[in-house]
């Protein structure tokens, strides 16, 4: 319990030192403003929630191989925080884009497919609470889950193959693309806090869905009885 | 400074969908527990 609470505690900290980083530290955009301020928050969440879609993605796999329980309960943990994040970036993205773009959404690739991520995990977690057998439910969402991951590839590679309304990329971008040195060392500073609170939660959730496991096998053995 | 509605409102909304995701898991382990105790109290006046 304690090492929990100062594992809590150290995120948290990591966390508002970032947001300190990107509103003291970061240099103002030239030709956005402080409205840029938003990009780090934006993207470390859309970075730290394709993460937790990548643990998902490999827990349903080791699901779909091994089929151990722990890897079901990772799969489902991973899936409920990275559609958490994803609900961050959908969010902040509009905000960011309605003083810049002049518009709040539009169907480019890139936030189309970043919809569909977001619609194709929460289909994925719907479809777990209609099955009842545990087994069942844990096989067919695992191979849910490796087609959903399939998008993941789509949004990251959206701003890179197509043209958008978005912004290009600005990491891994390419030639021609880039921060400004302080804006880079407080953008992957922020990476790195918005990775350990996803790594917090998930933890979290994990707890939870393991209790549920012993609740459901202390129910099996009541049936018993 | 200029936009900090929108800047706010970002900051704001994102932090509050983490604090309330972070609450529903709490919330969800807490009831789970009492009802795990309930069943384990039962398993064991069966015994």
């Amino acid at each position: 319990m304690l090492k929990r609470g100062i594992i809590g505690a150290a995120v948290l900290f990591l966390v508002g030192a970032a947001t300190y980083a990107c509103f003291y530290i970061a240099p103002e955009e030239r030709t956005m403003g402080p409205i840029q301020k938003i990009f780090y928050f934006h993207a470390a969440s859309a970075w730290a929630g394709l993460t937790a879609f990548s643990v998902c993605f490999v827990a349903n796999i080791v699901y779909v191989l091994r089929r151990s329980q722990a890897s079901d309960w990772i799969g489902v943990s991973a899936a409920e925080v990275g559609l958490v994040f994803t609900t961050v970036v959908l969010i902040t993205g509009p905000i960011w884009a309605h003083p810049v773009w002049g518009i709040w959404w539009t169907w480019d690739a890139r936030l189309t497919s970043t919809f569909v991520l977001w619609l194709l995990y929460i289909s994925y977690l719907l479809l777990r609470t209609m099955l009842e057998e545990p087994d069942r439910r844990a096989l067919l969402s695992a191979i849910f889950g490796i087609f959903a991951f399939l998008d993941v590839p789509l949004v990251f590679g959206a701003i890179r193959w197509w043209r958008t309304q978005h912004p290009q990329p600005v990491i891994m971008g390419g030639p021609g693309s880039g921060l400004e040195p302080t804006m880079r060392k407080v953008f992957f500073f922020t990476v790195l806090a918005m990775h350990a609170l996803m790594l917090l939660l998930l933890s979290e959730r994990y707890r939870l869905e393991k209790m549920r496991g012993e609740f459901q096998e202390l129910r099996r053995e009541a049936e018993v009885q | 400074m200029k936009n900090f509605d929108s800047i706010f409102a970002a900051y704001l909304l994102g932090w509050g969908v983490f604090f309330v995701f972070y609450l529903t898991v709490a919330k969800r382990g807490s009831e789970l527990r009492g009802e795990i105790e309930r069943l384990k109290e039962t398993l064991n006046r069966g015994k």
